[in-house]
């Protein structure tokens, strides 16, 4: 029996050694995605975060870069820290929407150098605190956070057990909001929806009704375009304000979104690397592309077919040597 | 649970004191009164004192970037961690272009000639158009990227869950050591395997295969074990008397007897890592799944659909496939020899229209025989969130009976519970487990719970327990309902199986959407969506429990001139009562294994947490939640638990 147990592991270990070509090391921080590069075609594999915009800008790259340079795309949805680390291991090659995550950058970019900056998107992103136009035009102080306690009681839901309900979104986003309530003294109850899905679901319910709703939102976004929505004004932002996430009571920063890639990518990959680098277009451009997916229910295939139709000056530029 | 209550066995006063379970509360009155004034002096408090929790913040926090800096380092990673992830990504991208080389064509003609020779002709078109509507959903690739992950996670568990089988079928100790860690492994919610796989892993395919092959694994384990310890004790002595080996004995006796429970582990094994390899998908295991996840993104149920379809196909596929492999392939093709001639034509067909297909090119699903079912879809979804989110005569709409029911039943709950001293949600635990099961359940029940206190997550996990306790009691009273109305009548059963097919096994992420808009962001959608999760098997099992009820007993009530509903109410539902509180466990486990999703519509609590350790990153939230989540499953596992546990899971 014994020796029969030690048969079988050698065969175990011999086939083990097998499969991964030679003795040594197995590092699997460089082990690409199973599916990538089947049948010969040279891919890439893209990051694409859970909102529409992101998507957009994906959709636009993935047809480019089949269309226009032959390769084959692969996307994977994963939620914005998680992707650091995948992109950090070779398991996607490019995050191409980054909404600014100076620890990761870091350890990844500056400690670990896995990942290199690809340089801006060209849109900014700002976050902020929304209400919908049509309420704030019946009642224009709603748009200041010095009179939101006002409104309190017109805010309520049954879930934010009697004070406002301040809507949140995915828990994958940057937010302060649950210490800003508490530092700014509001009568407001952070309520997380849990996902984007079910956050724009639930205000395209309470618009449909004009119903009076307070949520964290963030543009460029499409739903801007459906529903119509006012920033309400917190204090002003201030480089550093938002240092101690315990004592946060200022507005949110406007912030340039970046690119990101594989190291090895951006080295060993010249084409598509150096397209994604030179990737840039405008807030406009991605709204566009995001309308037609999410509204229109293109596929993202079709929207970015739409868009580089009518853009052919705009991305002959990321093609050009 | 009212059902429960009233068909227990009404007994009168001198009876009542001899019953055991006024001794076993009285014993725990006695206990009580000598614990809680100790307690309460020490630990004055409602919630869980602060004074017994432990903080894993911090230790966890490290261990994670521990690995993150060290994963392309450590030897521990580099040779060990990286050839599992090596050999799982080699084997993976292997099938996957197989199956890729062998085109659409080949595919679909090697699945239905298998499940031809497996089970028969009705089955093998049934297998062929599942696989061609794939195609014609747009989801061939993607398809192709979930099976090739669900071969390579069936394969390990089958033969991980084999060996340990195996082991603890023909080893005592081996059986004993390892039935509790199995039996426990079953009430895990498939989420709670995704963060630590995540954490040694990183994201990826990798870590989803580990993750589906732990939760896949168990129950070929288990059932594997039960099959050989089974064996009939005089075919054995027989076999031994004829100067057989141990080894011959094994192969020649044991593992042929065992067949049906090694087929049935099989079919539960797969049907499992189907499930998981769906949601493993939030971390990143591409496939249908992932499509499903993308499509939420941009709110669109027919993207969703269109993606959780072939799911749906695939599971009731699988399913009925190595369900009848048990049972019909005695009846086919009589001797060996022309069973062997019946695979070997079937290889050669399948292998002659793969070749056809590469010969003509037409690997790839043409793009022309595409059907878009989103749009209709969505418009379906509109007009329900249109006409019955509020507003509608005289019911009022689903908005407001979510409002109602959150106000009026889960606020109220979840307040009782966390107003609720902690010693005495112990002692109501210790009591309820105590009454159902024995001592052993009645412990591991009490220390579950007092496990979540001491990791810190008191008030949020009775939060999360509120909710549980209410999708459970909704999904009672609808499904046991349904299942009398099943039992009563064929035509019914028959109108319903579909449903329950396809509910069963439609990933929950296609039914977030819809939810939320009936419903809103908040508890109440989550319970929503738990509760259209967890009806199916309860249904099932209601129905079949009732079905079984001795037809003897039945026609002698009828004799005795009985109406229907007095032959309901006190002959089938008191003969059904293990069935029943079969249904009760069921329930409570299924609804616990969707908390997770319900964190994903605004359930807040530990599925929040969760969500968020996963999204962020942060493993100390992530994992003390899920541990948590597992401490609760345990505890109302043990707490609703019918003494003599069924062998298997679901229905």
């Amino acid at each position: 029996m014994r020796t029969r147990m030690k048969g079988v592991l050698a065969v175990g270990c011999s086939l083990l050694v097998l499969t991964t070509a030679g003795c040594g090391a197995a590092d699997m921080t460089k082990q690409a995605s199973p599916f990538a590069n089947a049948q010969g075609a040279k891919t890439v594999t893209l990051s694409v975060q859970s909102w529409v915009g992101a998507q957009a800008n994906v959709a636009v790259a993935q047809y480019l870069l089949e269309h226009e340079l032959g390769y084959r795309v692969d996307t994977v949805q994963v939620d914005e820290v998680p992707a650091w680390d995948a992109l950090s291991q070779g398991r996607v090659d490019a995050i191409l929407e980054d909404w600014g995550h100076p620890e990761q950058e870091q350890r990844y970019v500056k400690d670990k150098k896995t990942i290199v900056n690809g340089g801006g998107l060209g849109v900014t992103g700002h976050i902020g605190w929304f209400v919908p136009t049509y309420f704030a035009k019946q009642h224009p102080d709603v748009t200041n956070w010095k009179n939101l306690n006002k409104y309190a009681d017109q805010l309520r839901t049954p879930e934010s057990g009697g004070k406002g309900q301040l809507l949140d979104g995915s828990p994958s986003y940057v937010t302060n909001d649950k210490a800003l309530v508490k530092n700014l003294d509001l009568d407001l109850q952070v309520v997380f929806a849990g996902s984007e899905a079910a956050q724009i679901t639930q205000m395209r319910q309470f618009a449909k009704e004009k119903k009076p709703f307070l949520t964290y939102w963030y543009s460029p976004q499409w739903l801007f375009k459906k529903v119509p929505m006012t920033e309400v004004k917190l204090p002003a932002y201030k480089e550093g304000c938002d240092a101690d996430p315990e004592k946060v009571a200022c507005a949110y920063p406007h912030t340039p979104l970046q690119k990101y890639l594989n190291t090895d990518f951006a080295k060993s990959d010249g084409k598509a690397a150096d397209f994604l680098k030179k990737f840039k277009w405008t807030t406009e451009d991605q709204n566009e592309v995001s309308l037609m997916i999410a509204d229109q229910k293109l596929t993202p295939e079709e929207a970015a077919r739409k868009w580089a139709e009518g853009h052919e000056s705009t991305w002959k530029a990321w093609l050009r040597k | 649970m009212a059902t429960i209550t009233a068909t227990a066995p009404r007994s009168g006063l001198p009876g009542f004191l001899k019953h055991p379970a006024t001794g076993k509360l009285l014993l725990l009155a006695v206990a009580a009164a000598v614990l809680v004034p100790l307690a309460n002096a020490r630990w004055a408090s409602g919630s869980w004192p602060h004074a017994l929790t432990v903080d894993l913040t911090e230790p966890l926090g490290k261990a994670s970037d521990w690995v993150i800096d060290n994963r392309d380092s450590h030897p521990l990673f580099l040779y060990f961690f990286g050839y599992v992830s090596n050999a799982v990504v080699l084997s993976v991208r292997a099938v996957y272009l197989v199956l890729l080389a062998a085109g659409w064509a080949g595919v679909t003609a090697a699945a239905a000639l298998v499940a031809w020779r497996v089970a028969g002709v009705r089955l093998a078109l049934g297998t062929g158009a599942a696989f061609l509507a794939c195609g014609l959903l747009g989801m061939w690739i993607p398809t192709m990227q979930t099976l090739a992950l669900m071969v390579v996670a069936v394969l390990a568990s089958v033969v991980i869950g084999v060996l340990l089988g195996l082991a603890a079928g023909l080893s005592d100790r081996t059986y004993r050591a390892l039935r509790p860690v199995l039996d426990t492994m079953q009430v895990f919610p498939a989420y709670a395997y995704l963060l630590p796989v995540v954490l040694v892993f990183g994201m990826g395919v990798p870590a989803a295969v580990l993750a589906t092959v732990v939760y896949a694994a168990p129950p070929m384990a288990r059932l594997t074990a039960l099959g050989l310890r089974g064996a009939d004790a005089g075919v054995m002595e027989a076999v031994e008397s004829l100067g057989t080996t141990a080894r011959q004995r094994l192969l020649t006796a044991r593992i042929p007897l065992a067949r049906k429970e090694l087929l049935l582990g099989l079919n539960q094994t797969i049907m499992m890592a189907l499930s998981m390899a769906v949601i493993a998908s939030v971390i990143g295991a591409a496939g249908l799944g992932d499509r499903v996840y993308q499509a939420l993104a941009s709110v669109d149920v027919g993207a969703a659909l269109a993606a959780g379809i072939p799911i749906v196909l695939l599971a009731v596929v699988l399913d009925r496939v190595t369900g009848a492999a048990g049972t019909v392939d005695d009846e086919l093709g009589g001797d060996t020899g022309s069973r062997w001639t019946g695979w070997a034509y079937a290889a050669v067909v399948a292998v002659a229209v793969a070749v056809a297909g590469r010969l003509t090119d037409r690997l790839d699903w043409p793009e022309a025989w595409l059907v878009n079912i989103a749009e209709p879809v969505n418009r379906a979804v509109d007009w329900m969130t249109d006409h019955l989110y509020s507003g509608v005569p005289y019911v009022g709409g689903t908005a407001d009976w979510a409002g109602h029911f959150t106000t009026w039943v889960l606020d109220p709950m979840r307040d009782g519970l966390q107003w609720l001293p902690w010693w005495s949600a112990l002692l109501i635990v210790a009591a309820l487990a105590w009454l159902i099961g024995t001592w052993r359940t009645a412990l591991t029940a009490v220390l579950a719970m007092a496990a979540i206190g001491v990791l810190g997550v008191w008030g949020p996990s009775l939060d999360t327990l509120s909710q549980v306790l209410a999708a459970v009691a909704v999904t009672l009273v609808l499904g046991f309902a349904t299942g009398i109305a099943a039992a009563r009548s064929e035509r019914c059963e028959r109108v319903l199986r579909p449903f329950l097919d396809v509910f069963q096994t439609m990933p929950q992420f296609v039914y977030l959407i819809p939810v939320v808009a009936l419903f809103g962001v908040g508890r109440a959608p989550a319970v929503a969506a738990a509760v259209v999760y967890a009806l199916p098997a309860v249904v099932r099992i209601t129905t079949q429990g009732l079905r079984q009820v001795d037809p003897a007993a039945m026609e002698s009530s009828r004799s005795m001139g009985a109406t229907g509903w007095q032959q309901l109410r006190q002959v089938q539902l008191p003969l059904a009562r293990p069935a029943l509180l079969l249904a009760l466990n069921q329930g409570v486990v299924l609804v616990l294994a969707v908390v997770i999703i319900g964190g994903l519509v605004g359930g807040g609590a530990l599925g929040y947490d969760v969500v968020f350790g996963l999204a962020q990153g942060d493993l100390a939230t992530g994992l003390v939640a899920g541990a948590a989540i597992v401490c609760l499953g345990l505890m109302l596992d043990r707490v609703t638990q019918p003494t003599d546990r069924r062998t298997k899971k679901g229905a």
